[in-house]
């Protein structure tokens, strides 16, 4: 007998759920299952027959209902994604993209609608909060090796959403039209006039004309009201119905232990549902607590006559400006960036010689090799910082040769001849796993940009000179 | 002519000719050597060379929409009057907010229209007197009367617009902005 199967008695219809008459009738023909589902069978019908729970899987193997091995990341972007829409719809019925308006409809928003500071800040901070969770749940897709067949193409899926995460805060920032937001659009998007040959025509693109004006207000309010939204949703549905298609995350296992093909199950309601709500709860209440704390900053109104000192990029984009004070910029916006980009796009298709999915950081020695490689990017890092800042001096060292060479080509070229070193040597040593080898080279890589961020959103004042910027 | 076979799912029957399903799936193969393409082979490529069109159309409207506006020429001031040529003192440099650049008079008297927008990213430069050099706020650029780089980042010389003189008068076209490599006599009109 099939296991959805209901008895005839318990049957909605049958039990005489809801109130009798008309309005019992009308009840019925609207919830179809037991909303209250008392048994397991009841439980299993509801998970099929409610369009929301039908989300949800029937059953899932109970190791991975554990919450330190998803750390119910990528339910929490979910979770955050709709409190993003639900505060954004909020803030649209007061907001006016226009320059001479955005910034006074923005303040009556915080000054006179009942709530509409509140709500601003529940918008802010849950759209930082976003892209920090979105690349957590990245690392622990990672660090667990979730990313092999058949879940390749879903990592694909991810790296796609966090793009569009990225691309929604940014559209965001420029929205209150503050000095803040006006100069860190400006200087990101002035970063893409150094791309080789199409640069000028995809700032003019961006900006919608030559300057940050009103065309570029209207264009990046279009793309964070509707375009971004709509990708992110189409992007997600895909993502969580492949996680379905591939029977539900990586089972979590042991270094050694045996893939089990057939994972022991229990009913998603209630052991996954009531974990998922749980989670979604303490997360909303800690949005909303911390946005009753401490407002969304709102500073003087954008004057395109005088720029702040410093001007930085909004946070996420840090690492990228602090690369440009380092390399020729063709080296710091397209070359380094459009490289790190495809690596993260190769990973799931290298030629592993292991499966060893589930396992958190491969193995021992891969736990090993991570830490040693993070330490190396934690030390390195701001070693060479430092170096470029106040010992290295290119157009000292090589006058007679152009900046492309000396900042861009020269150090480039001996940072990869060093990395491919490095790499064949640890490569070389009796053992070492391609899944291990990719999963050092992915921390090395993961920290120096986290040292680059951290560098440039606390440690750059005025002039971009190194100091303590304050919180 | 005898009806082939609609496209569809069915599954192929057994007794049917064996050429008889390969219509339902695709485009059929060109029929080896005689006779001209079918019908339904023309149709097919009549339908994806329409669709191709409309891709095209898509594209083309949503490249289109978004392509830069240029900047509301009616409406605004694109020639600026700054005004008469003894109104600037030699090795001067004059702000106009307005029109977005400095008009600068050089030691020599010339003149120059130097953009006010950094050519590293974009920031608003301005003229310190006291140092007699633009010094960009926010990454520490710096470039001296004539635009030029005198400390990096920044990649080139500060942009020109176009000066005109008639009558002693000193016009700024702002229509056209004029990227230079770096400061070059030849940039510089004369009264």
């Amino acid at each position: 007998m099939p296991e959805a199967r209901v008895p005839e008695s318990r049957r909605a219809d049958a039990i005489g759920q809801g109130p009798s008459g008309l309005a019992g009738r009308v009840w019925r023909s609207i919830v179809r299952a037991p909303l209250a589902p008392r048994t397991d069978q009841e439980r299993k019908w509801a998970m099929v027959q409610n369009f929301v729970l039908h989300f949800r899987p029937v059953r899932v193997p109970v190791k991975t209902l554990a919450y330190t091995h998803t750390l119910g990341l990528g339910g929490m972007s979910l979770v955050l994604v709709m409190v993003l829409i639900g505060t954004g719809v909020l803030l649209m019925f007061g907001y006016e993209p226009a320059p001479g308006r955005a910034y006074d409809s923005v303040q009556a928003l915080e000054t006179v609608t009942t709530f509409g500071g509140f709500v601003r800040g529940v918008h802010h901070w849950s759209a930082n909060a976003l892209i920090l969770i979105a690349v957590l749940h990245l690392l622990r897709v990672f660090f667990t090796s979730g990313f092999h067949a058949p879940r390749q193409f879903n990592w694909v899926i991810g790296l796609g959403l966090l793009a569009c995460i990225a691309a929604s805060n940014f559209t965001g920032y420029l929205l209150p039209w503050d000095q803040r937001s006006f100069w860190a659009i400006t200087i990101t998007t002035g970063m893409l006039s150094y791309v080789p040959l199409i640069g000028g025509w995809l700032q003019q693109v961006a900006r919608g004309g030559p300057d940050i004006g009103r065309a570029t207000l209207i264009i990046f309010y279009t793309l964070h009201t509707t375009v971004v939204p709509v990708l992110i949703l189409g992007l997600a549905a895909l993502h969580f119905w492949r996680i379905r298609k591939a029977r539900g995350v990586v089972v979590p296992r042991a270094p050694g232990e045996a893939h089990d093909p057939q994972p022991e199950r229990v009913l998603g309601l209630p052991f996954l549902l009531m974990r998922e709500f749980v989670v979604a709860l303490v997360l909303v209440a800690g949005v909303f607590t911390f946005a009753a704390l401490v407002a969304a900053p709102l500073g003087e109104v954008a004057n395109p006559g005088m720029s702040p000192n410093p001007a930085k990029a909004p946070w996420y984009f840090m690492g990228l400006q602090e690369l440009l004070l380092h390399f020729h910029p063709v080296f710091a916006v397209l070359i380094v960036p459009g490289a790190a980009v495809l690596l993260l796009l190769a990973i799931p298709y290298l030629r592993y010689e292991d499966d060893p999915s589930g396992i958190w950081f491969v193995s021992n020695r891969g736990r090993l090799m991570a830490r040693r490689a993070a330490m190396a990017a934690l030390l390195l890092t701001p070693l060479l910082i430092a170096l470029d800042e106040w010992v290295l001096d290119a157009s000292k060292l090589l006058p007679t040769l152009p900046g492309f060479v000396t900042v861009g080509v020269l150090p480039v070229t001996v940072l990869t001849v060093l990395a491919w070193v490095t790499w064949k040597r640890e490569r070389a040593r009796p053992g070492a796993t391609r899944n291990e080898m990719v999963l050092a080279g992915f921390v090395f890589g993961g920290v120096t940009f986290a040292v680059l961020t951290v560098v440039g959103v606390w440690f750059r004042v005025g002039g971009m000179a190194l100091g303590w910027a304050g919180w | 002519m005898t009806r082939r076979p609609k496209r569809g799912r069915k599954p192929p029957d057994p007794s049917a000719p064996a050429g008889a399903d390969r219509a339902r799936t695709g485009p059929p193969d060109p029929p080896e050597g005689g006779p001209p393409p079918s019908r339904r082979a023309f149709l097919w490529k009549a339908w994806l060379g329409l669709a191709g069109l409309a891709v095209i159309e898509l594209i083309w409207v949503v490249v289109d929409s978004l392509r830069p506006r240029r900047r509301d020429v009616a409406t605004a001031d694109v020639v600026v009057v700054a005004g008469p040529v003894d109104h600037f003192a030699p090795a001067s440099v004059t702000a106009f907010p307005a029109g977005r650049f400095y008009l600068v008079r050089t030691e020599e008297g010339g003149f120059l229209a130097v953009s006010r927008a950094c050519t590293h990213l974009g920031c608003t430069v301005p003229w310190s007197s006291e140092e007699y050099r633009f010094v960009c706020p926010c990454h520490g650029s710096a470039f001296d009367l004539h635009g030029d780089v005198v400390n990096p980042p920044a990649p080139r010389a500060l942009d020109l617009f176009e000066v005109r003189i008639e009558n002693h008068i000193v016009k700024v076209n702002t229509a056209n902005v004029r990227r230079r490599r770096a400061f070059d006599p030849q940039q510089v009109t004369w009264a």
